[in-house]
């Protein structure tokens, strides 16, 4: 059988910046409707890997496929950025920092995608911005600029922008980490409701309770490789490798 | 007194705003040629390429180490043999034209612009938030997208005051083509001077008249930091 759901596709992916290989060969497959944690302490190469699967990163050797096209790399370079760029438009980011426009407001920070890359009409790109707005429940807050947002609001405001491109996947970057303790809950709602609808998602995150609860499966990566990898329940009850047993001690 | 400034044959009115009127034109055509080379000069400063970055660095550093009036006569006497040379090299029988000296003061005050809104653009391409352009990279956004719905909205923030100033020094130093007989505010105030023999008079108006044109031009661009400032919570 074929696989007809496999969204995106990494094989054997290895990242060096300079003389220092940061991800040294890590695969993984997220079909639809994955929700798939990635843990690991600082510096093992999660943002790094997470930052080649949409080629923010370009991978020193391995391959990406996506919906069952590989993205050929030659000496460090994608070939065709054309398809990098689409290939980006079917995966939205969401970024630790949030990166809204400083420049734009909040509505048109997600009309953006929708009208400048996809060429949708400003009509119907608005229509469907305040909606996704409506949705993550800052309806009133779309003619405001992002810094007189809060971090939490500016994260919503970032995953509506996200969900406006109707993404086939979304990408995480420790969306929580950046924020205020207070704030961290209103943006794992939004979350979960997305995961709740079906959504794929491939999550960087330091939070416990989301990877354990709301993902289909965890990844556990240590210095550039993947140390343990299966559903949450499973890992979270008996970790195998003494690195993990000792991330989820100091987590908890 | 008043007949001085009158109309005419017996003022000095008529002349000193026809003077103003070139002024005016020189700071206003040579504003875009300096903006040109100075986002060339940016370019090429931070280009991948070596020998772009050393011609780059290599025209900031001459035009800043030069006094403008030197500028000025190598790009009015050199400039102007240069092309009567080449006219020559290609019709023998062309006459000698003149390079105007106002398309000499565009050159010369131009490049002086560019070569130091060369600096100020590098300066506020390196202060552009990195994160905000990759958002842009990570939605789709082509590389020429990027720039021009995100980079550039984004630089005139960081680029406006240095560009600010640069507009003003400028404008008042158009003053200096009046040593090549360009008829502009300055000349026209010194024939008056000489003719009149009243240096304070005419000397106190064209101060009043330069530092308006500043004064102008400080209320144009604070509304326009304004606009290029909004939605930034400044730190007050
Ligand atoms: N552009 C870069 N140039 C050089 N080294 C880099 C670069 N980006 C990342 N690194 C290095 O790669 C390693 C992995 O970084 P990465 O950001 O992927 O870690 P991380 O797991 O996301 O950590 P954190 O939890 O702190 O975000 C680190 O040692 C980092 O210093
Ligand atoms: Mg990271």
């Amino acid at each position: 059988m074929s696989q007809p759901d496999v969204i995106l596709k990494a094989e054997d992916i290895h990242k060096s910046f300079g003389q220092v290989e940061v991800l040294k060969g890590i695969s993984l497959e997220a079909r639809n409707h994955d929700v798939i944690s990635i843990l690991g302490s600082s510096g093992s190469g999660k943002s790094t890997f997470l930052r080649c699967l949409n080629f923010l990163e370009t991978p020193t050797s391995g391959r990406v496929t996506v919906h069952g096209e590989e993205v050929l790399v030659r000496d460090g370079k994608p070939q065709n950025i054309r398809h990098i760029e689409e290939i980006r438009a079917r995966l939205g980011m969401v970024f630790q920092q949030f990166n809204l426009w400083s420049h734009r407001t909040v509505l048109e920070n997600v009309m953006e995608g929708p009208v400048h890359v996809k060429g949708e009409s400003k009509a119907h790109a608005r229509e469907r911005a305040e909606a996704l707005l409506d949705r993550v429940g800052l309806a009133e807050r779309k003619q405001m600029y992002p810094s007189q947002l809060s971090g939490g609001q500016q994260q919503r405001v970032a995953i509506a922008r996200a969900l406006a491109m109707e993404p086939d996947a979304i990408l995480f970057d420790e969306p929580t980490s950046a924020l205020d303790p207070e704030l961290v809950g209103e943006v794992l709602k939004v979350m979960q409701s997305l995961a709740a609808e079906g959504r794929t998602m491939i999550v960087v995150t330091h939070e416990m309770g989301f990877a354990r609860e709301v993902s289909s499966e965890v990844v556990f990566l240590h210095e550039g490789r993947i140390a343990e990898q299966g559903a949450p329940d499973e890992m979270f009850a008996n970790p195998r490798t003494d690195e993990f047993r000792r991330f989820i001690a100091n987590a908890m | 007194m008043f007949e001085l400034f009158s109309y005419g044959d017996a003022g000095w009115g008529d002349e000193i705003l026809r003077g103003l009127a070139i002024t005016v034109q020189l700071a206003i055509v040579t504003l875009p040629v300096g903006l040109f080379l100075g986002f060339l000069a940016a370019f090429a400063s931070m280009s991948k390429l070596a020998p772009l970055r050393y011609l780059g660095f290599g025209y900031t550093t001459v035009m800043r180490g030069l006094p403008e009036i030197l500028t000025l006569f190598v790009v009015y006497n050199g400039v102007g043999l240069l092309i009567n040379a080449i006219l020559h090299w290609w019709n023998p029988e062309a006459s000698p034209t003149e390079f105007s000296p106002f398309a000499a003061g565009v050159v010369a005050l131009g490049m002086v612009f560019g070569a130091f809104a060369g600096e100020v653009l590098r300066g506020a391409f390196q202060s552009l938030d990195q994160g905000q352009v990759e958002a842009g990279r990570a939605i789709g956004m082509t590389e020429r997208k990027v720039f021009w719905r995100i980079r550039l909205p984004q630089l005139w923030r960081f680029a406006l005051p240095g560009l600010g100033n640069l507009w003003i020094n400028m404008l008042k130093d158009t003053a200096l083509v009046s040593v090549i007989a360009l008829d502009d505010l300055m000349r026209m105030t010194k024939v008056a001077v000489g003719v009149t023999k009243q240096p304070f008079t005419f000397y106190l108006l064209a101060c009043m008249i330069y530092w308006a044109m500043c004064v102008l031009s400080e209320l144009v661009l604070a509304r326009m930091e304004k606009r290029a400032n909004r939605g930034i919570r400044r730190a007050s």
